[in-house]
């Protein structure tokens, strides 16, 4: 069990950590940057970090690689009908859940009467 | 662009969460935090890999330093979307809204909030950040209370749905956009650079994440520079 004292520290100075790195930014930059060069590396920067944040790692995301890449595929049809963020999500959750189920019945009522 | 369309731009982004800070909770609580810091901790960070990450090192009893390392790595490319954000704010922004705003950057409030086609108003700003907020945070305390009653099967399940609301925000645009869609496949491709390629394995998952993106992005506005719009 962790001491509450040493938890409530921990959890506050991460937020904090955290809320400098957000509003320093924002704050300083009051001015329009003008380079044309820049705004467009900014105007790429969100597509790059959910690139990256999301491929490989949704591959480690349920803990099986086979019911990952159904999740997966899942959600990228999906995403390339242009359904909501919920509807992909959801979609993602149920797919891998449905995987896992069929997997864990095939590998016990199939393989077992071999 | 007023508060209630913000509500209505932020309302799924906080359905998306919910699974995703459930998750959280359920974890948190089976690893021996009590429920009030759990959600304590998601209202006050709002980070999903940054909490992650600092749970493991408060469980293990970690040192304050390596919880300020560990947060300021994973958490660093907060900057970029925060120097970015402000090129989106509109005239009416005085420095405590610039504060408020920033308590809301996450990645996927900034990249609505990019994605609009018009500059972003304070009272926008607040409608988006306040309902996904409050979806992080009841999420994390519904599944702090829950914790040990949900099937194993649901749990490992809700670990996908954080990348599949990455995937319902990028895929759309990139396939309207060849250029959205190179920068995405750059950034995909140097971070398994950086993960598989073995002599690279020092590089933490953080700086992964900043220095693709930098790449990715640097690559793609010198091959395809965006017109000026407005």
């Amino acid at each position: 069990m962790v001491s509450f004292t040493y938890g409530l520290i921990s959890v506050l100075l991460m937020a904090l950590v955290t809320y400098i790195m957000r509003a320093l930014p924002i704050c300083i930059f009051r001015k329009k940057i003008t380079s044309k060069y820049f705004n467009s590396f900014l105007a790429y920067v969100p597509y790059a970090v959910l690139g990256s944040l999301t491929f490989p790692d949704i591959f480690y995301s349920t803990g099986k690689l086979y019911s990952a890449i159904v999740g997966t595929a899942v959600a990228l049809i999906l995403s390339f009908k242009g359904k909501s963020l919920v509807v992909v999500a959801v979609g993602a959750v149920i797919a891998v859940a449905l995987a896992t189920l069929l997997h864990d019945y095939v590998l016990v009522n199939v393989f077992a009467m071999v | 662009m007023d508060f209630k369309y913000g509500v209505k731009k932020g309302f799924p982004i906080a359905i998306g969460y919910f699974p995703v800070s459930f998750t959280f909770g359920l974890m948190a609580v089976r690893d021996g935090l009590p429920v009030s810091l759990a959600v304590l901790f998601s209202f006050s960070n709002v980070t999903s890999a940054g909490q992650f990450a600092g749970e493991k090192i408060i469980v293990a009893g970690g040192a304050y330093i390596e919880m300020v390392l560990t947060t300021f790595i994973i958490n660093l490319r907060y900057m970029l979307m925060s120097l970015s954000l402000s090129q989106k704010l509109d005239d009416g922004f005085n420095l405590p809204k610039r504060m408020i705003t920033a308590f809301g950057i996450t990645d996927e409030i900034f990249t609505v909030a990019s994605l609009e086609s018009k500059k972003v108003t304070f009272p926008y700003m607040c409608g988006l950040i306040c309902t996904p907020v409050l979806g992080w945070t009841l999420g994390t305390f519904f599944g702090a209370v829950i914790s040990n009653a949900l099937p194993a099967l649901l749990s490992s399940a809700m670990g996908i749905a954080l990348y599949g609301m990455f995937m319902a925000i990028i895929i759309p645009p990139a396939r309207k956009s060849s250029k959205v869609l190179t920068v995405i496949l750059m950034a995909v491709l140097f971070t398994c650079i950086m993960k598989y390629v073995p002599f690279l394995g020092f590089i933490s998952s953080g700086f992964r994440v900043i220095i693709a993106t930098i790449l990715a992005a640097g690559i793609g506005a010198f091959i395809f520079p965006v017109e000026d719009k407005e």
